[in-house]
């Protein structure tokens, strides 16, 4: 990998985020709700409305504000939430590593399971394993995450077995154990829908490599099937793999919106939800923006890596 | 019948698909009852000979409930996925044949769009339209359009230097010529395959949006939000939120399994 491919990439990562932060602008400088008429509310008097957007500095033309945001985001300053009187950088910060952490063992759990499940697939293919793989991965793809949330909540929260609390968060540093069973029910809801859709990717790869000219050659000198698979297949199947795992990234930021909100997981998700119900726009910037970041991020670590695994990606 | 439609997935894609329209279509006048009409003496009750699937927390009939919101639930997907699909293919092409500049300006602009997930992309799109089912089915249209985009872009792009289209360019026909009669028809198939798969997506993120309360609003029966006006009575009665959980896993897997079919019976590779 050359240094200049590595400049190139992250100089288009600060494209597409300068790009973010035009559009996260626009969209919130155009909801309805001015911020001064939702602090005050209805009955606030024309005079309190306008004293207060001269202080918010709404009264000045949109360039100015989004330059004064744009600086007030690099200086690490997010403005001050309008509903929660606090800095934003605070209260999206907490936010954020409760999301980290949900997020990060979900896919991590999620790796572990879904590649091997590909590989099982792919070789048994057309066997009974095949199909239930098969069928479990479209049964998984089809499933919005309230509707896995609601049915793991009706069997596993339930009265009848009531083996996992329903919701709420307990800190890791609290109790390694609470932390550990509040974590499971949103977990798996945000990762049945990325296993069934990595391990469906891993397999079609997988298959096609099987069936490749260097995996007979292999075969053909007499190496063990499992050589063949650990050294030769799996190696040239795993490239876009981390493609895929990439972009169900951004699938997962999305998803952790809906399950945070269900099982009142106190991450970027909820507050989100919180934020746009009561207008709160400087939340709703930080947290897009922070969003769009991390995703843009993990395209940008999943290319390095797919240009380790595979050395004939051409760094055009 | 195609021969990536006489597997079992593409089989059980074409029923379930089938199923799905019959209800779309004529859901409403197959309904054994009125989908708001009080059964107070029948209150979450579980599958019987007078209401198939049971009732909810009012006596409502759950199967009159899921036949009546299958138009809602279905046509916002089948919608959403048309405007999104629509604007996405017209920017896409306009890249894809222009070249130069204008490509590098919308293809860094939807790189930028891409970069926020689609869910978040809706969410924020629909407070700015506010609440409601055509609001959410043109953010789900809006959010889709750049990914439309760049599929249709690379389509156009890779169909642009085929000889049939060089050859298009040297007998000196008219670029709208070229573009409309030489490289739009090459270019639908992936487009195609896409938005059938984009449907079931589609549908999830409506029913999400119905459930969060963001899209359809009650009275309505859309299967988002009847999941959502029945969870506090899960316990006492699963069916009231399996009922319409699982219609909308089986409709999104119907237009899953469908679009794969599809995918593999134009994809030459996969033909033999």
């Amino acid at each position: 990998m050359t240094l200049g491919y590595l400049v190139r990439r992250l100089l288009a990562v600060i494209l597409v985020l300068i790009v973010v932060t035009f559009a996260v602008f626009a969209i919130t400088m155009i909801l309805p709700g001015n911020a001064a008429v939702m602090i005050l509310g209805e009955y606030g008097t024309d005079e309190a409305v306008a004293a207060l957007e001269r202080r918010l500095g709404l009264d000045k033309s949109w360039y100015i504000q989004y330059f004064s945001w744009v600086k007030g985001i690099l200086s690490g300053d997010f403005g001050q939430s309008l509903r929660l009187s606090l800095p934003v950088a605070d209260v999206v910060g907490d936010a954020f590593l409760n999301s980290a952490s949900l997020a990060g063992i979900a896919l991590i759990s999620v790796t572990i399971i879904a590649i091997p499940l590909g590989v099982l697939a792919a070789i048994n293919r057309g066997t009974v394993a095949d199909l239930v793989i098969g069928v479990f991965s479209y049964i998984g793809a089809s499933m919005p995450e309230f509707v896995t949330a609601t049915l793991l909540l009706l069997f596993l929260a339930g009265p009848a077995l009531g083996l996992l609390p329903a919701g709420g968060f307990v800190a890791l540093t609290e109790s390694v154990g609470g932390f550990a069973s509040h974590v499971i029910l949103p977990a798996t809801t945000l990762g049945l829908i990325l296993t069934a859709h990595i391990s469906r990717q891993v397999r079609s790869e997988m298959s096609e490599v099987l069936s490749s000219d260097y995996i007979r050659a292999a075969r053909l000198k007499g190496l063990r099937e499992r050589r063949v698979i650990r050294r030769h297949a799996l190696p040239n199947s795993l490239a876009p793999a981390v493609a895929v795992i990439s972009l169900d990234v951004g699938y997962l930021l999305g998803g952790i919106i809906v399950v945070e909100e269900i099982f009142a997981w106190p991450g970027l998700g909820r507050l989100l939800i919180y934020a746009l119900e009561n207008r709160d726009l400087p939340v709703i910037q930080a947290i897009t923006l922070l969003l769009a970041t991390v995703y843009a991020l993990s395209n940008l670590i999943s290319d390095i890596i797919i240009a380790i695994l595979d050395p004939r990606v051409r760094y055009a | 019948m195609p021969k990536a439609f006489r597997t079992a997935a593409g089989f059980t894609g074409i029923v379930l698909l089938s199923l799905v329209m019959t209800a779309a279509f004529f859901g409403p006048f197959m309904a054994p009852y009125d989908p708001q009409a009080f059964h107070p003496a029948s209150r979450l009750e579980g599958p019987s000979f007078a209401h198939f699937l049971g009732t909810d927390q009012f006596g409502r009939d759950l199967l009159s409930r899921l036949l009546h919101g299958a138009p809602s639930t279905i046509f916002f997907g089948l919608g959403s996925t048309c405007i999104g699909v629509g604007v996405g293919s017209v920017i896409g092409v306009i890249a894809g044949t222009a070249g130069g500049w204008i490509d590098s300006v919308i293809m860094r602009v939807l790189d930028g769009l891409l970069a926020v997930p689609e869910l978040l992309f809706t969410l924020l799109i629909v407070t700015f339209l506010g609440g409601g089912m055509g609001q959410a089915m043109l953010a789900v249209a809006v959010a889709f359009t750049p990914g439309m985009a760049r599929i249709a872009r690379s389509s156009v792009l890779s169909i642009r230097t085929r000889e049939y289209v060089l050859a298009a360019i040297a007998r000196g026909e008219p670029s709208h010529y070229v573009v409309l009669r030489e490289v739009l028809p090459n270019a639908v198939g992936p487009i195609i395959v896409e938005s059938s798969i984009r449907v079931a997506f589609a549908i999830m993120i409506g029913a999400t949006l119905g459930f969060l309360g963001l899209g359809a609003q009650p009275p309505s029966t859309e299967w988002g939000l009847m999941v959502a006006e029945a969870r506090q009575f899960m316990f006492r009665n699963a069916w009231t939120v399996a009922v319409p959980g699982v219609a909308i896993a089986l409709a999104a897997m119907g237009f899953n399994l469908f679009g794969d079919a599809l995918r593999d019976s134009l994809d030459p590779r996969q033909s033999q």
